[in-house]
């Protein structure tokens, strides 16, 4: 309980990517629904680098170099995605964003 | 990392996250995400991921945090009262997330990693050097093939969130 090992930072990286899935879940604004998913993402990040950590092995770390890179690039997108939609239906509500042409 | 670090580190990060998750207002949820990513960034270096915690605060926080954050004061967005969810959903999703986490996080808490060396890690673990070391060697096809990614998220988010609706300047044609 005292001794902090590797499966401390598992079980609270698996709490913080449920958080972040519920995020997903419950919201109907599509930026934070972005943000839950970012939370995700940084959940699993925090699990490599406990597990590279614990292994001694630099290749945990280096993953979560290339989700970081991967993750930018992600929202780079997406955020332009969403300016463009908000462009044309006026909404960031994702119930009203329903149809795949209107 | 001392327990008395890691818990009470560990209590604020869940309390940042479920700050995101929970609260109407975009600006705050964007606020609280950075809040939860420097915290991250602080496990980061507790677990001698010096370079990776560097990246965390620059790139995450510093970089694509301010990204969602212009992105949510270009579109004015305003703490909205018609996001909650609908009827049953949030005891539903609450419910079912809890019992996932549960089993996850007993799973985990005896799962028995295997063992790499007893001994302390080297001075050099996690830092720029060695990184850059596997990086270039090792994993050097992936590192060529997200400088590939980053061009192509570039010239597509220019692409997808230009304006049509500009005339251009006389003189230039299409």
């Amino acid at each position: 309980m005292f001794d902090i090992g590797p499966n401390h930072y598992l079980v609270l990286s698996a709490v913080l990517f449920m958080i972040g899935a519920v995020g997903v879940v419950i919201r109907r604004n599509i930026i934070i629904i972005f943000m839950s998913v970012e939370i995700m993402l940084n959940a699993a990040n925090l699990a490599f680098v406990a597990a590279a950590n614990r292994l001694g092995n630099l290749d945990g770390q280096t993953m979560v170099l290339f989700v970081m890179t991967v993750a930018a690039a992600e929202v780079a997108v997406g955020l332009a995605v969403i300016l463009a939609l908000f462009r044309n239906r006026q909404t960031v509500n994702a119930d009203e964003i329903a149809l795949l042409k209107w | 990392m001392n327990a008395f670090v890691f818990y009470p580190l560990a209590a604020l990060t869940i309390a940042a996250t479920v700050g995101v998750v929970a609260t109407r207002n975009p600006v705050r949820s964007a606020l609280s995400l950075v809040a939860a990513l420097l915290l991250l960034a602080g496990f980061f270096v507790g677990l001698q991921a010096h370079l990776i915690a560097a990246l965390q605060v620059i790139v995450y926080a510093g970089a694509v945090m301010v990204l969602f954050l212009f992105v949510i004061t270009l579109l004015n967005l305003q703490p909205d009262p018609n996001d909650s969810p609908r009827p049953y959903t949030m005891e539903l999703a609450v419910g079912s997330a809890v019992v996932i986490a549960g089993t996850l996080g007993s799973v985990l808490w005896g799962a028995v990693l295997p063992a790499g060396t007893d001994a302390p890690l080297p001075e050099s673990f996690g830092t720029t050097v060695e990184l850059a070391r596997q990086l270039f060697s090792r994993h050097l096809v992936a590192f060529e093939l997200t400088s590939v990614l980053l061009l192509v998220a570039v010239v597509g988010a220019v692409v997808l969130a230009k304006r049509d609706d500009i005339a251009p300047e006389d003189g230039a044609e299409g």
